[in-house]
C-alpha cells in the first residue's frame, strides 16, 4: 500500500514534469541549442573542452547500445569490438587512400554494420546470455586482431597521425572548438535517427521483441530479421563514434578498445535508464565525468564506481531517467485530423 | 473442402503423442470450441496451428492452402492470429501500442519512409493508428488507448489481446481460454463480444474450461483427450456424451 501510494505521487511529479517540459519544449530547446553553441566561449579550456567531446562520443556510443540493448532486448558485451572496428577502419582509410573524414568515416561505419550484420546472424538460435557471450567473444576477438594483424594495424604500436577531419579546407581541432561543433551535430544526427526509427513500426517491433518475443512472433514480426536490423544499426552507430574518436585522438592502438570500455558503455545505457534517449546523455556525463572528478581518490575511485551501480540496481534498476511518459500517447497530426472528423468520441474520452 | 480443414495432425515430444490424429474442420462464420482436460493437447494444436510447432504428420488447409510447417509470419499473413492462454501482452508498452504491434504486418512502409517520414509513412502510419484506436473502442477499452498493458485488470489484458489479434487484419481468431480469469459477469460481456465478432464475419476457435461460455456461444464443439478426438458435436450432445462425461468426471466399471 505504502509502495503504490510512493509510485503513484513519484508518477504526478513525472507528469509535472513532463507536462512542463512539454508546454516549454520550444524554449527549452532553444536555451540548450544556444548553450551549447556559445560553451567553447564561457571561459573553458582545453581539458575541460575534451572532457565535453569525450562525453558526446560515449552519448552516441550508448545511444547506439540502446537501439541493441534498451530497446530490442539483446545484451551486448562486445561494443567495444565495432567502435574498434569503426576506428580502425576509418583511420585506415583516411591513411593509406588519403580521403577525407567523411568518407573515412562512412566506411568505417559501414564495415562496423557489416560485422553487426554477420554478428546478428547467431541470434537466430542464441538467446539472451548466450547471445551476450558470442558478443563478448567478438570484442575479443576484434581486439585480438587488431594488435597481431602487424602488416594493417600495426599491431601493438598502434596508428599514428590519424588526420584531423577537414571542412572547406579549415582543419577542426580541439583549439579551433572544430571538434566541438562537428560532435555536437554527430550526436544530435543521432539522437534523431534513434528517435526517428523508435517512433515508428520498427521500433514498435524492436520493442516487441524486448517484452515479449514469442507473442512478437505470433504478430507475424519476423524477429529474427529485425534483430539483425538492431544489430546493424547499432554498429552504425558505433562504427561512427569509433571514426570520430581516432580523429579527434590522432593516435589508435589495441587497449583503446578493452572490455572496459564495452563495460562502460553498458553501464551507461543502464544508468542512463534503458530503452530511453534522454537517459544516455545524462548517462555518460555522469560515467565520463566521474573518474575525473574522483583523481584524488586514484586507486579507490573503481570500488566507488563498483558500489554506485551496485545501489543503482538496488534502488533505481529503470535507471536514472528511465521513467515511462506519463503524458497521453501522441496521435499523429493526420491520425488526429482523422479522428476528429469521424468519430470524436475516442478523442474526448483521453 | 470446409474453410480451414485440419487433417490427422500429429505431435510428438519424444517419446510422448502430445496429439495423435486429430482431424477437425471449421466453417467460414463459425464459433467452434476445443474442450478437454488439462494436459489434453488443446493449447498444442492451437500451436499447431499458428506455426509454433512443427506437425509430425497430417496436413492443415486453409481456403485452400496448406498452411502447416510455414513460419508463423505467412500463417499470420494468411489470416490467422491468436491470443493466448497466459496473457502475453506487451507490459511496458501502452495499449495502442500494444494494438499497433498487431497492425504491424499490414504496415508497409519500410525503413528509409521512416526514416525520412515520407508521405507514405504519414499516411499509412495515421491510417494504423486510426483503425487501431477504432478496434479498441469497439472492444470497449477506448478510455484505456493511453494506459500501459500492465497496468490494466486481468479482463481488460484479455481484451487487449484479443484486440491485437484482431488489428492483424485475421479471418480466423484463436482465442486460448478468453474467459480464465473473469468473474461471471465479465465473462457474459466477452460472450456478447465473441459473438458481435462472429457477426462481423470473422471465424473463431476457441480453448475454454468455461462450460456456460462453451456450451452457450458455441456452433460445434471438439473434445480432445489424452492427445485424441473423443467426440465432436453440437454442444446438446457433447453435454449427453458419454465419453467426454467419463473423461471429465472419471468412469465407472461397467462390469465391476
Amino acid at each position: 500500500m505504502d509502495k503504490k501510494m510512493k509510485k503513484e505521487t513519484s508518477n504526478n511529479l513525472i507528469l509535472k514534469f513532463e507536462t512542463f517540459v512539454d508546454k516549454y519544449k520550444l524554449l527549452l530547446a532553444a536555451v540548450c541549442t544556444v548553450l551549447l553553441l556559445v560553451f567553447p566561449y564561457m571561459g573553458v579550456n582545453q581539458y575541460i573542452l575534451r572532457i565535453v567531446i569525450m562525453i558526446g562520443i560515449y552519448s552516441m556510443l550508448a545511444l547506439g547500445l540502446n537501439i541493441l540493448t534498451g530497446y530490442t532486448g539483446q545484451v551486448s558485451l562486445g561494443h567495444a569490438g565495432f567502435y574498434a572496428v569503426g576506428a580502425y577502419t576509418a583511420s585506415l582509410v583516411a591513411l593509406k587512400l588519403g580521403a577525407n573524414f567523411f568518407v573515412a568515416t562512412l566506411a568505417g561505419a559501414a564495415l562496423s554494420s557489416l560485422c553487426g550484420l554477420l554478428l546478428g546472424l547467431p541470434t537466430l538460435r542464441l538467446k539472451g546470455t548466450y547471445l551476450s557471450i558470442v558478443t563478448l567473444g567478438f570484442g575479443e576477438i576484434v581486439k585480438m586482431i587488431t594488435m597481431n594483424w602487424d602488416k594493417v594495424t600495426n599491431g601493438t604500436l598502434g596508428l599514428k597521425n590519424i588526420p584531423k577531419p577537414v571542412i572547406f579546407g579549415v582543419k577542426l581541432t580541439l583549439s579551433n572548438n572544430g571538434l566541438y561543433y562537428l560532435m555536437l551535430v554527430l550526436v544530435a544526427l543521432t539522437a534523431l535517427i534513434c528517435m526517428l526509427i523508435i517512433k515508428s513500426k520498427i521500433g514498435r517491433a524492436f520493442m516487441s521483441i524486448k517484452e515479449d518475443e514469442l507473442a512478437a512472433t505470433m504478430m507475424g514480426i519476423k524477429t529474427t530479421q529485425y534483430k539483425i536490423l538492431a544489430f546493424v544499426i547499432s554498429a552504425f552507430i558505433t562504427g561512427i563514434a569509433g571514426a570520430f574518436y581516432a580523429s579527434m585522438i590522432g593516435f589508435i592502438d589495441p587497449n583503446s578498445f578493452t572490455f572496459d570500455i564495452s563495460t562502460l558503455i553498458i553501464s551507461i545505457v543502464i544508468m542512463g535508464g534503458m530503452g530511453t534517449i534522454r537517459g544516455m546523455f545524462l548517462g555518460s556525463a555522469i560515467l565520463i565525468v566521474f573518474p575525473e572528478v574522483s583523481r584524488f581518490m586514484m586507486d579507490y575511485r573503481f570500488v566507488v564506481y563498483g558500489i554506485v551501480l551496485v545501489l543503482m540496481m538496488r534502488f533505481r534498476p529503470q535507471g536514472l531517467l528511465g521513467w515511462k511518459s506519463q503524458l497521453p500517447y501522441k496521435f499523429p497530426k493526420l491520425a488526429r485530423q482523422e479522428l476528429e472528423k469521424q468519430d470524436k468520441s475516442i478523442l474526448n474520452t483521453l | 473442402m470446409a474453410y480451414l480443414q485440419v487433417n490427422s495432425i500429429t505431435k510428438q515430444f519424444g517419446g510422448l503423442v502430445a496429439v495423435d490424429n486429430v482431424s477437425f474442420e471449421v466453417e467460414k462464420g463459425e464459433i467452434v470450441s476445443i474442450i478437454g482436460p488439462n494436459g489434453a493437447g488443446k493449447t498444442t494444436v492451437f500451436n499447431m496451428l499458428t506455426g509454433v510447432y512443427t506437425i509430425d504428420s497430417g496436413e492443415i488447409i486453409f481456403d485452400g492452402t496448406p498452411i502447416h510447417n510455414t513460419n508463423p509470419y505467412n500463417i499470420v499473413n494468411r489470416g490467422i492470429s491468436r491470443t493466448f492462454q497466459n496473457i502475453r501482452l506487451f507490459p511496458n508498452m501502452r495499449v495502442i501500442e500494444n494494438v499497433l504491434v498487431g497492425t504491424h504486418i499490414r504496415t508497409k512502409y519500410g525503413f528509409f519512409d521512416a526514416l525520412f517520414r515520407t508521405g507514405r509513412y504519414k499516411k499509412e502510419e495515421s491510417e494504423k493508428v486510426v483503425h487501431a484506436a477504432k478496434v479498441l473502442k469497439d472492444i470497449g477499452l477506448g478510455n484505456r488507448i493511453n494506459d500501459y498493458a500492465q497496468n490494466l485488470p486481468y479482463g481488460e489484458q484479455r481484451k487487449v489481446e484479443i484486440a491485437r489479434a484482431i488489428a492483424t487484419d485475421a479471418k480466423i481468431i484463436l482465442l486460448d481460454e478468453p474467459a480464465a480469469g473473469m468473474n461471471p459477469q465479465e465473462s457474459d460481456e466477452l460472450l456478447c463480444f465473441i459473438r458481435q465478432l462472429r457477426d462481423k464475419g470473422y471465424t473463431i476457435i476457441l480453448i475454454e474450461h468455461d462450460m456456460s461460455v462453451v456450451m452457450n456461444i458455441s456452433d460445434r464443439i471438439y473434445v480432445i483427450d489424452h492427445g485424441k478426438k473423443i467426440a465432436q458435436g453440437l454442444p446438446g450432445e457433447i453435454a449427453n456424451n458419454e465419453c467426454v462425461i467419463e473423461a471429465y468426471l472419471g468412469g465407472v466399471k461397467k462390469d465391476a
